[in-house]
């Protein structure tokens, strides 16, 4: 039962993560009919979001603490973060210790900006051309972003770490009254999973209650009636594509303390957010979460000890090997709608 | 008995009765034509003849074999030929090249693997395509690429493939939907000397007048997924259902 | 001529020569310049360019004929591989059998992925032969360690047991042959200050392209071939002239997957070595760039493609910031700063930029890729001439 329980929660973070990706992908392919191998890429530029505001916030300079002295018997030198001269001590450190999470603050404009900037420059010129085309010039763009990090912040994995609050973990074998210690999960998993089920839940309010999100579901429905009706979709698309790049950006801000980001994160994640996008079903915006949960509950199945003895490897395959079988089972993925991307 | 029987074919999409108790039988060597208005179920019943949808009940007889349950390129290797609404040609192919793949699969079956010898090398099969084209008088953009051609052009090209095939049973798609007078008469000549010169069953869907009195020898007229009536043109075109149903709408049009 | 139209055949003789003169013709900066960082006719580098030019032709007679986009190609030039080396060690370091199993496991690994795969089309067929191709990576490192050799991979080894060869003599190594001619073995000549090196696994591998160049310009002049680009066109047409697209598509991405493995099995004669990372899904995106960028459809686009890629690989990466001030030092100081650190990113180890934004500017701009280039090229040039000529001759339209 709590190796049971364990395992759901371990499958939950990467989960999330799979969902916030696929939730983006499908809202851009449902919009837009653009197939985008660049929003992988937009996940990884996200946590190097986090990356950055972490050391804006700790930029320091050097200067000289007479009180104290280090092991030669001179005035110790320290570094001091600007921060701390611009709203003092404490709270400076607060901010730097709170950087993960203040960075989201930092990561909702630009990866708007980044995604607007990216579907005018250059995805609205494809939405003509094959998917074939669309695919290239993404993984492409993909590519030329992940190049560009990497010649910033260097190839290695940056520690970029949570909170101290929230460093510890949590024991649910206790709280659940399965025996202390029994299941123990960081608090940090458990944020990122809170966090990723409110951006979920945002989005479908968003789209489900405003007027913006009506026009936007129809248009996924049909967009030729919607145009028709003079309303000036692809504006709003624009927008929708921002919005899916926020999203993608928001799950990489998050997910650095899990995972120390380095530049081809991103391409990891695509690769399996593409086929939990396809198990879910091209279109779908239920399917690619429950897809993106279910597939991270597997992987995570799929790496018990028990499971690995009997079929070594499977943890590494499992997703895969469910893609293909739902594939060929059920050729529209668990809730895609007919028609999508069939020819 | 017809050359193709239709026996009480129902279909339903969900709370739609697409075709509701069908049944059709077209006679050898004739022209039927099968008109209606829109959401007749005009489409659907053509989608079943050519194996693209599986009807909920019914039959479906061609030449005495059933065409149920067989892939649409069966279906063709039997006889059938298909003309679609908007030309269906393989647009980054040239003209020639169109024409000389339905007389491959003609001669070779749904499948044959020539993977070395060249495609000049089969004289014979050149030769027929650029008689077959040469009857179209599209013998001199053979060697065009076919999506720069005409829409009219478009259109003669494929139903000349279709006829390269040497089907026993052709099916027009609303030939001439979206053309310019002139394409249309010279769609409907093409289709008058097809028929006087092949032994041939043409079955048309159409919408337009002018091509189903030109053309047909018998008339269905289908209204909310079934059969009205079925009669001469001229019988037709007097009958007061028919009228009520179809013509009066095109006439006040 | 051998059964090509006069315009081919002369295709084939210019590929079959650039080939051959290969080892000249990309060395053309004597040893000792500074322009010698630029050639690229030592055997290494060579070698690839002929694997990956069989590999790019292979790929282009699924992906430029059919339309279908596999992201798994990689796994059959990897699954040759391990074929190969498997021959080479239980066998003989003879390449033949080698590079012979490589083809036949490969096809046989594309049969199943292609019959499963083809079943879908358009974006659900690219994710399927990607999951797949990342299965069988995942596979290779982990599970399959005792045939793979997981993260380490296979070598030829002293103890392999190599049955049809005679025992070594003592600390000598095996090494890949073909009849006794050793691959790794080469005639090095010398020119004034010109070196030029001819090396036997290069001619071997300069050989097959040649007759992998010439088998694809028969299949895309076949009746075959027509109906792969049949398919591409307009797929209902296709079913509705009572052709059964599958098969046509099936066997086009068995053949490409024997490409494939040749490729794999060829790369192992020449270095005796696998790894896991050949079939890691970037080495499948890598034969797509190559194929896009030289012009996917088109004969000698390919070739073209993988050639560029490779050569910008072992070129543009090992340029460092000591060999830009070279360049540069004419300038002055602050300008030679300033142009050092612009250019600084697109080389050395940021050579995949360059990579990333020349694909994108081929895909944007020139979706035919450099042989749609060179015909616009040309076009150009008869446009101008063509246009005079045509207000000469018929000055009223």
């Amino acid at each position: 039962m709590d190796a049971i329980i364990l395992q759901i929660l371990n499958g939950l973070d990467k989960g999330s993560a799979y969902a916030l990706i696929a939730l983006g992908l499908t809202l851009i392919f449902g919009t837009l009919g653009v197939v985008n191998f660049a929003h992988g890429a937009l996940f990884m530029i996200g946590a190097f979001c986090a990356v950055t505001v972490s050391r804006i916030l700790t930029l320091s300079y050097t200067t000289v603490d007479e009180t104290r002295t280090d092991f030669l018997g001179n005035p110790m030198e320290i570094e001091v973060p600007y921060i701390h001269n611009l709203v003092g001590q404490s709270a400076g450190d607060f901010m730097i210790d709170w950087a993960v999470p203040i960075s989201i603050l930092f990561a909702i404009p630009v990866m708007i900006a980044i995604g607007v900037i990216m579907e005018r420059g250059l995805i609205k010129h494809f939405y003509k051309r094959p998917h074939a085309d669309q695919i290239l010039v993404t993984f492409g763009l993909a590519i030329v972003l992940q190049e560009i990090i990497k010649f910033y912040y260097g190839a290695n994995p940056i520690p970029t770490p949570a909170p101290s609050a929230f460093r510890g973990s949590f024991d649910f074998g206790a709280f659940l009254g399965l025996g202390a210690n029994s299941i123990i999960y960081p608090y940090w998993r458990l944020v990122y999973f809170a966090f990723s089920l409110v951006i979920i839940g945002g989005v479908f309010a968003f789209l489900r209650y405003t007027t913006f999100g009506m026009v936007v579901r129809a248009g996924m429905a049909d967009r030729e009636t919607v145009g028709l009706l003079g309303i000036n979709i692809d504006r709003k698309f624009t927008i929708m594509f921002g919005i899916a790049a926020a999203v993608a950006g928001l799950a990489g801000v998050m997910y650095t303390p899990i995972n120390s980001p380095n530049y081809h994160m991103g391409m990891d994640f695509l690769v399996l957010s593409f086929v939990v996008v396809v198990v879910g079903g091209m279109g779908s915006l239920v399917g690619a979460v429950l897809a993106g949960f279910l597939l991270g509950i597997l992987e995570s199945f799929a790496s018990m000890a028990a499971v690995l003895e009997t079929l070594p490897g499977i943890n590494q395959i499992v997703i895969y090997l469910v893609a293909i079988i739902i594939l060929l089972t059920r050729p529209r993925g668990l809730m895609g709608r007919k028609g999508v991307m069939e020819e | 008995m017809g050359i193709l029987e239709v026996k009480n074919v129902n279909k339903r999409f969900g709370g739609l009765q697409a075709l509701s108790d069908v049944n059709l039988s077209v006679a050898e060597n004739t022209v039927h034509a099968i008109i209606g208005p829109n959401g007749a179920g005009k489409s659907t019943l053509l989608n079943v003849l050519v194996g693209k949808l599986l009807p909920d009940t019914g039959s479906v007889m061609f030449d005495g074999q059933s065409v149920l349950g067989r892939k649409p390129y069966e279906i063709n290797q039997m006889g059938i030929s298909r003309v679609f609404q908007t030309p269906e040609i393989f647009g980054d192919l040239t003209v020639l090249e169109n024409m000389m793949i339905p007389i491959f699969a003609k001669r070779d079956g749904a499948f044959r693997m020539h993977a070395i010898e060249s495609v000049r090398n089969e004289r014979a099969v050149v030769q027929q395509a650029e008689d077959m084209l040469e009857s179209l008088n599209l013998a001199d953009a053979r060697h065009d690429h076919s999506a720069s051609m005409s829409r009219g052009n478009k259109r003669r090209l494929e139903i000349g493939m279709c006829l390269a095939q040497e089907p026993r049973l052709l099916l027009l798609d609303e030939p001439t939907a979206g053309m310019a007078r002139a394409d249309t008469n010279n769609t409907i000549d093409l289709l008058k000397q097809i028929k006087d010169e092949r032994d041939i069953t043409i079955a048309i869907i159409e919408h337009d007048m002018h091509v189903v009195f030109s053309l047909a020898e018998r008339i269905t007229v289908l209204a909310q997924g079934t059969p009205l009536v079925e009669d001469t043109p001229d019988k037709i075109k007097g009958h007061p259902k028919v009228r009520e149903a179809y013509l009066g709408e095109t006439a006040a049009a | 001529m051998l059964g090509l139209t006069r315009k081919d055949a002369i295709l084939l003789a210019i590929v079959t020569v650039v080939a051959l003169l290969a080892p000249f013709i990309l060395n053309p900066f004597p040893t000792n310049s500074g322009f010698a960082q630029f050639n690229a006719g030592y055997p290494d580098l060579m070698q690839r360019f002929a694997i990956f030019g069989i590999f790019a032709i292979g790929f282009n007679i699924l992906f430029g004929l059919t339309g279908y986009l596999s992201f798994g190609h990689a796994a059959f030039l990897g699954v040759g591989s391990y074929a190969g080396i498997w021959m080479m060690k239980l066998l003989t370091a003879n390449i033949i059998p080698g590079i012979a199993a490589s083809i036949v496991v490969a096809g046989l690994f594309a049969l199943i992925v292609g019959f499963i795969s083809l079943r879908r089309s358009g974006i659900y067929f690219a994710i399927l032969t990607l999951a797949f191709a990342q299965m069988s990576y995942a596979l290779a490192y982990s599970v399959l360690t005792p045939i793979t050799g997981g993260e380490t991979g296979l070598q030829l080894k002293l103890n392999d047991p190599r049955v049809l060869d005679g025992a070594l003599a003592p600390g000598e190594r095996a090494h890949a042959n073909l009849f006794g001619l050793d691959m790794t073995s080469s005639i090095e000549m010398h020119f004034g200050a010109w070196q030029f090196t001819f090396n036997t696994g290069y001619y071997i591998a300069a050989l097959v392209l040649v007759l992998a160049f010439y088998l694809s310009i028969r299949i895309f002049r076949s009746p075959f071939g027509m109906m792969l680009r049949a398919i591409k066109s307009n797929n209902t047409r296709m079913t509705y002239t009572g052709l059964n697209a599958r098969p046509y598509a099936l066997a086009a991405f068995v053949i490409s997957g024997m490409y494939a493995g040749l490729a794999g099995g060829l790369m192992v004669a020449m270095d005796t070595q696998v790894g896991p990372e050949r079939m890691f899904w970037t080495a499948s995106g890598e034969v797509v760039l190559m194929t896009i960028l030289g012009g996917a459809g088109t004969l000698i686009g390919p070739v073209l493609g993988a050639g560029l890629i490779k050569y910008m690989e072992n070129i543009i990466s090992k340029i460092n910031s000591g060999i830009l001030h070279e360049w540069f030092y004419w300038m002055p100081d602050g300008l030679e700063d300033f142009v050092i650190t612009l250019v600084y990113p697109f080389v050395g180890k940021g050579w995949h930029l360059t990579l990333g934004i020349v694909f994108m500017l081929v895909v944007i701009f020139l979706p035919g890729g450099l042989v749609e280039g060179g015909q616009r090229l040309r076009r150009l040039a008869q446009g101008k001439r063509a246009k005079k000529s045509a207000t000469q001759t018929n000055p009223a339209e």
